[in-house]
């Protein structure tokens, strides 16, 4: 018989996914991604809904096998991820704390609405090693999907920008 | 005995032709990597060629569970021969040089964005759901082959008889993603997609503005090449998939 006082509830199960990192950018964890859409008890299984950044993203089946690995050492036998689609991921899931991780990494966060200066399409993005806004874009895409390369023409220096989207 | 469940063979043949287009379209941009003209479009290839994979293996999923024989999406590229893919012949075309990469990308981006937009609203909830992950990407896919279509179009006298001469060899092509047949008009008629007569106004239209600003001129008349979507291909599509499949051919049900 389940003990169903034993099963620890889905927000402290989140709290514990929250050390899961991004297996490209491991200073940003899952559920600071937005990547982990929720967690919920199906009898004894817990289901872990995710979404997928890029439909392409190479990390997603790494994404998944961590978030199981790391459930299983806190002693959760059963575990189901469940891929969702909809709502699409959005950018606009990045916390603020997690953009400021971002920065400090190196990697300037993506420009949203409320922080944009000049327009979504071409965004003014602050240099995240020198803070000029000086700054230009080198290509559209980068070293993963979700980043494109950019280069500050005040301290000279490129970096990542974690596109929009 | 249960009787066997009838398939949906409109919403199967949806399903394949929208996949294949990016899987075989993937697999000629992939052809790049290492080889484009500077290195950020090297990674821009292979990014693109990325998302249409990933696109691909939802589209291709969502056909195996139409199908319900049990194929999976990558039963379905790796197994099916020539005349069982669904792409428009565009796609199919050769990479030439990076400017005819470059123009069968944009005419493709360009179709390939308001129909997923439109698709979005489709009465099935699995078409909906993919095409709004995929139109994200779409869109930025046609950002940038339209900024570069400009760029050179408009550029040196070189750049721009280059991209003119990949306009008049591919613009012929462009009509098959908007020219509909039986399968179409039972998909529009259940909602489950467009009337691909309103993605080709939209489609040519924006066309027509966006090669102006290159200064390109697409060929007037004419004829519009298809038959891919019916599956009848052009002799380059056997290589491609001679090539994509090998690995599944020579050691079936391989795995790394």
């Amino acid at each position: 018989m389940t003990d169903v006082s034993a099963k620890p509830s889905a927000a402290e199960i989140m709290v514990w996914l929250e050390d899961v990192p991004d297996p490209e950018i491991p200073v940003v964890s899952v559920v600071d991604l937005g990547i982990v859409r929720a967690v919920a008890w199906d009898g004894d299984e817990l289901v872990v809904t995710v979404t997928p950044t890029y439909s392409g993203c190479p990390a997603t089946a790494v994404i998944s096998i961590e978030i199981e690995e790391t459930l299983r050492r806190r002693g959760i036998a059963k575990v189901r991820i469940k891929s969702q689609l909809s709502p699409a991921w959005s950018t606009d899931w990045i916390g603020a704390g997690a953009r400021e991780k971002l920065k400090a990494y190196g990697i300037a966060p993506p420009v949203d609405d409320a922080r944009c200066i000049g327009d979504l399409k071409n965004p003014i993005v602050e240099c995240p090693h020198c803070g000029s806004n000086a700054t230009e874009q080198v290509a559209r895409f980068g070293s993963t999907p979700c980043k494109a390369s950019w280069r500050c023409r005040d301290c000279l220096e490129p970096f990542d920008y974690f596109k929009r989207f | 005995m249960k009787a066997a469940a009838k398939i949906d063979m409109a919403l199967f043949e949806l399903a394949l032709r929208m996949g294949d287009n990016d899987i075989v379209l993937a697999q000629r941009i992939s052809a790049w990597c290492g080889h484009a003209p500077i290195l950020e479009e090297d990674i821009a290839l292979a990014n693109v060629a990325l998302d249409l994979i990933g696109q691909t293996k939802l589209w291709l999923d969502l056909a195996g569970e139409i199908e319900g024989a049990g194929r999976s999406a990558d039963d379905l590229a790796f197994l099916r021969d020539a005349r069982a893919y669904k792409n428009a012949l565009l796609v199919e075309r050769p990479n030439g040089d990076f400017a005819y990469t470059l123009m069968r990308q944009f005419l493709f981006d360009a179709w390939h964005l308001p129909m997923l937009r439109a698709l979005k609203s489709s009465s099935e909830q699995r078409v909906a759901d993919i095409a709004e992950k995929a139109e994200k990407e779409a869109r930025y896919h046609l950002e940038r082959t339209e900024d570069l279509i400009i760029r050179l179009g408009d550029g040196t006298q070189e750049s721009h008889s280059r991209m003119q001469a990949a306009l008049d060899d591919l613009y012929p092509f462009a009509g098959e993603f908007v020219a509909p047949d039986a399968i179409d008009d039972e998909l529009a008629s259940r909602k489950i997609a467009p009337a691909l007569s309103e993605i080709g106004a939209l489609y040519f239209d924006y066309l027509e503005t966006a090669l102006a600003e290159a200064t390109l001129k697409a060929p007037v008349d004419a004829p519009v090449r298809k038959g891919g979507r019916k599956g009848l291909h052009s002799e380059e599509l056997g290589y491609l998939l001679a090539e994509m499949q090998f690995l599944q051919r020579a050691y079936p049900g391989a795995k790394w």
